[in-house]
């Protein structure tokens, strides 16, 4: 025997049993993991063990992330916003007990399949707000006010809020909304017809609004 | 500082190592599986009180390593039960052994081998910290690995004609 010579060395799980054929392979070990994972889900649920459930989906606009405490949909992610830092984020800003566990979300997948289908427009699903505070929060809660298919402009939601010189501080609460399409920031326009700025892109803002008033026409 | 990152993370990370011990520790099926669960279970609920910086396959392997204790006590007996040793394989030359009889063979050997090789090789675990899993001193862990690293060469080595006997390398 050579391969074992200090005990603190450390050999990769790979290489270690090196020259036995037949070391368990790699495809039926992911095959029961993932369905170990699903388990594990089910399991911290049933314990009060998951602080974020999260899955993701797939949408017109691209891959989006959904996340739910206890309460509700906490966050909705945009792909570009790159799916590993809005977990980290998650877990320094809720809790660092997060799972993939799409059961929690299935509410949440389903309006929202429903909504890009043209079928919904407006959205029942309990929210957490966790994410956002102060101002911010309260532009936020404004938003499902501007109905499904129509459009306001920032100046127009400042003077809403009786603050009608804060205008970047809107377009800013609109920018840092931690639940996009549930909560219609891409509704917020600019005075001179310009789009403004959108978490996911301009293009999506582009798509959704398009979406909507095709809808709404039709 | 305390554990900021997100649990998932461990489980995609380290998920499959883990099974790999409870697997060689218990057998393949639902045992390894139960174990696996109570594994990442307690690890997700002590979560946000371990310390930064931990090394986190060691810890879900002594995690493991506890769980799997725990299984082996509440079945009553200590050896896995295997129905029957792994057959010489006459025309497996080129094919790969099913995942079945590499687990039956490493289920066959002493228990003390098995552990050690689990914790060790698949788990990662350095030999002094296996001990403190299984008992005895590091020596005897590594020795145990070793032995049971050479019946497994040899179940394996000498039936395709290429085998060796140990030493002869």
């Amino acid at each position: 025997m050579n391969t074992i010579t200090d005990p603190g060395d450390l050999p990769t799980p790979a290489e270690a049993p090196g020259g036995l054929p037949g070391w368990p392979d790699e495809g039926t070990e992911r095959v029961s993991l993932a369905a170990l994972r699903r388990r594990l889900a089910r399991g911290a649920e049933a314990e009060g063990l998951l602080g974020v459930a999260y899955r993701e989906v797939d949408s017109p606009v691209g891959r989006l992330l959904l996340a739910a405490t206890e309460r509700g949909l906490v966050r909705v992610a945009f792909e570009r916003e790159g799916f590993e830092a809005v977990l980290a984020a998650l877990a320094q800003r809720i809790t660092p007990r997060v799972l993939e566990a799409p059961d929690r979300l299935d509410a949440a997948a389903r309006e929202l399949e429903e909504y890009f289908a043209g079928r919904r427009r407006a959205f029942t699903l309990p929210l957490d707000l966790a994410l956002s505070t102060g101002f911010r929060r309260s532009v936020q809660q404004r938003l499902p006010e501007i109905g499904y298919g129509r459009t306001m402009s920032y100046r127009r939601l400042a003077e809403l809020l009786d603050r009608p010189t804060a205008v970047r501080a809107v377009g800013t609460a609109c920018a840092t909304n931690p639940l996009p399409l549930v909560v219609p920031c891409h509704r917020v326009v600019r005075s001179d017809g310009g789009l403004g700025g959108y978490l996911g892109g301009v293009e999506a803002k582009g798509l959704l609004l398009e979406l909507e008033q095709h809808r709404e026409a039709a | 500082m305390t554990m900021m990152q997100p649990f998932d993370l461990a489980v995609r990370t380290h998920g499959a190592t883990v099974l790999r011990v409870c697997r060689a520790v218990l057998g393949p099926g639902p045992d390894a599986e139960d174990a696996w669960q109570e594994t990442f279970l307690s690890a997700l609920r002590s979560w946000p009180d371990l310390e930064d910086g931990t090394n986190l396959e060691a810890w879900l392997v002594r995690v493991a390593g506890r769980r799997c204790v725990d299984v082996l006590r509440a079945r009553g007996r200590q050896p896995v039960p295997v129905e029957q040793l792994p057959e010489p394989v006459v025309a497996a030359t080129a094919e790969r052994l099913g995942d079945a009889e590499v687990w039956a063979a490493v289920a066959a050997l002493p228990e003390r081998q098995r552990l050690a090789i689990a914790y060790h090789y698949l788990g990662g675990l350095p030999h002094v910290q296996t001990a403190r899993l299984i008992g005895g001193t590091p020596e005897a862990v590594r020795r145990s690995a070793a032995d049971g690293l050479r019946t497994l060469r040899r179940t394996y080595g000498a039936e395709d004609g290429h085998g060796r006997t140990d030493g002869s390398t």
